[in-house]
């Protein structure tokens, strides 16, 4: 599904993110990766979703080879693919149905589909009580729950996310990381970048760990 | 608004050069040519040369005032009575005036009626006063210019305005153009809402330069009118017809399209997700 070969990504300024990844993801799989801060894991994400461009090696996704997708074609290639942050990044000025409805508005769908599909993602995260407020008026755990409904109301073939538990406290994070596990249950690649290794073991899932770029086993 | 206003001195401009072009176009009322007859011309020689005359075609009017007349409209006036009853002859030749045909500002036609009409025999001598059309012909053709030059320095801040405005709006919702972008939105997709809010800002533009020229007319029409009874040319200040507002509105439309199109180009592109 996701394949990396010898793949190094250097930044403008000489930033030498990712050096020499070699790596193979499944159809299906749920993987973290791990590693310190400026290890290289939200480049390798970004990476994926084509927010930037790797300088070296070849990627492919889905069967398409990264290099082979020309900017025009980068929006279509990235509704296959849900996204999730460590910051929600939530509209403030639009309602939770807005924001949840966005993937869906940009795919064209009719007004009824956009409709049900919200209300059943919302339901997935314990939070359609909430489709008619506003973000301000959610508390960052709720925050969080409903940028993964955002992410994969479209339902995306691969589910990315970007250190999603960082601002939560245990408990909510826990919560978080079955959301991610019944959403992988029913065939959704993901892949989550988290620093915090100790809660990632608990999940008895493949780990990646980078270590200032490289590959590291352990 | 600013729009508006910026929009509305062009127009206003326009107007105002119509406006001229119709008191040029009036002008011809106002001139007359005066043909003093030789005074061996007689008034049965006169009618026959005023007749001949009003068949010409840079001719509108011909009035012939007969020596007669002359004579005694001057009594009348002046009451010199005794002093004119005294004379043996009546010291007035007869007098045709002419209202010439006065086309598309064109002075030289009347030059070339009064070069013909000095030729004639019975005619003795012409009298107009042709300096101040020369004159106003030459300022309208300055102010042309100039309302050339400055419409075109107000169309380039009307699009300089909107592409500024809208590139504020790109950069407050740099936010929306992000997740939009990383959840797949194309740049089409992306760039529409701000294409419309061009679209609104040069109707609204349009329709608030309209309401100010009309504002305009409304004001300046009164003390025109008197003016214009100074002159003895009875003109009226011409407003903006159907195909003027629906030009004007057109204008906006297309310079609010084309100033967020820029706005758009330049400012989307570099706002990336990352
Ligand atoms: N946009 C960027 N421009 C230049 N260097 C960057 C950029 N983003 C990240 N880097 C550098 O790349 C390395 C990896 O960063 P990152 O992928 O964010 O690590 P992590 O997510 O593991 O903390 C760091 O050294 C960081 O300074
Ligand atoms: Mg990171």
């Amino acid at each position: 599904m996701i394949q990396f070969t010898n793949v190094s990504m250097v930044y403008p300024r000489g930033n030498k993110a990712l050096q020499n990844i070699d790596l193979n993801i499944d159809k299906g799989e749920m993987v973290y990766i791990s590693g310190h801060s400026g290890a290289g894991k939200s480049t390798l994400l970004r990476l994926i979703n084509l927010v930037d461009r790797h300088t070296r090696g070849q990627i492919i996704v889905k069967g398409q080879n990264l290099e082979r997708i020309r900017n025009k074609r980068v929006a279509k290639f990235r509704r296959n693919i849900g996204f999730i942050f460590q910051d929600h990044k939530l509209l403030n000025d639009r309602t939770i149905f807005d924001n949840v409805a966005l993937p869906l508005v940009i795919a064209g769908n009719t007004h009824q589909d956009i409709k049900r599909r919200v209300q059943a993602s919302l339901d997935k995260v314990g939070l359609l009580s909430k489709i008619n407020n506003y973000p301000m008026e959610l508390s960052s755990g709720e925050c969080q729950r409903i940028g993964f409904a955002r992410a994969v109301v479209h339902r995306p073939t691969i589910l990315l996310a970007d250190e999603p538990t960082g601002n939560l406290d245990p408990a909510l994070s826990w919560e978080m990381m079955k959301l991610f596990e019944q959403f992988n249950q029913v065939g959704v690649t993901v892949m989550i970048a988290s620093h915090e290794l100790d809660m990632i073991k608990h999940m008895h899932k493949r780990i990646i760990v980078l270590n200032k770029g490289r590959t590291v086993d352990i | 608004m600013v729009i508006g206003i910026a929009l509305a001195f062009p127009t206003g401009f326009i107007v105002f050069l119509d406006n001229i072009k119709v008191v040029s176009s009036n002008l011809d009322n106002t001139i007359e040519l005066n043909l003093f007859l030789k005074m061996d011309v007689n008034e049965i020689k006169a009618e026959a040369l005023a007749d001949k005359l009003s068949n010409h075609e840079d001719i509108k009017k011909i009035i012939l005032i007969r020596r007669d007349e002359a004579l005694s409209e001057y009594k009348k006036l002046s009451g010199f009575d005794n002093v004119l009853d005294s004379l043996d002859e009546n010291p007035f030749p007869n007098l045709i005036l002419i209202k010439p045909k006065f086309k598309n500002n064109e002075n030289s036609q009347i030059a070339d009626l009064v070069e013909e009409l000095k030729i004639m025999p019975e005619i003795e001598n012409i009298q107009y006063d042709n300096k101040w059309i020369n004159r106003l012909t030459k300022i309208i053709e300055i102010i042309k210019l100039v309302v050339l030059i400055l419409s075109a320095l107000l169309v380039a801040s009307v699009l300089l305005i909107i592409g500024n405005t809208i590139r504020l709006s790109i950069y407050n919702h740099r936010d929306e153009i992000e997740i939009t972008k990383l959840f797949g939105g194309s740049d089409s997709f992306i760039q529409r809402p701000f294409l419309y809010s061009g679209f609104w800002y040069g109707i609204f533009g349009g329709l608030i330069a309209w309401f100010l020229v009309l504002i305009s007319i409304s004001i300046l029409g009164d003390p025109v009118k008197k003016l214009s009874y100074l002159y003895d040319a009875n003109f009226k200040l011409v407003g903006l017809g159907l195909t003027d507002t629906l030009t004007l509105l057109a204008v906006g439309i297309f310079l609010g399209i084309l100033g967020s199109w820029i706005a758009v180009k330049r400012h989307l592109r570099s706002i990336e997700p990352g």
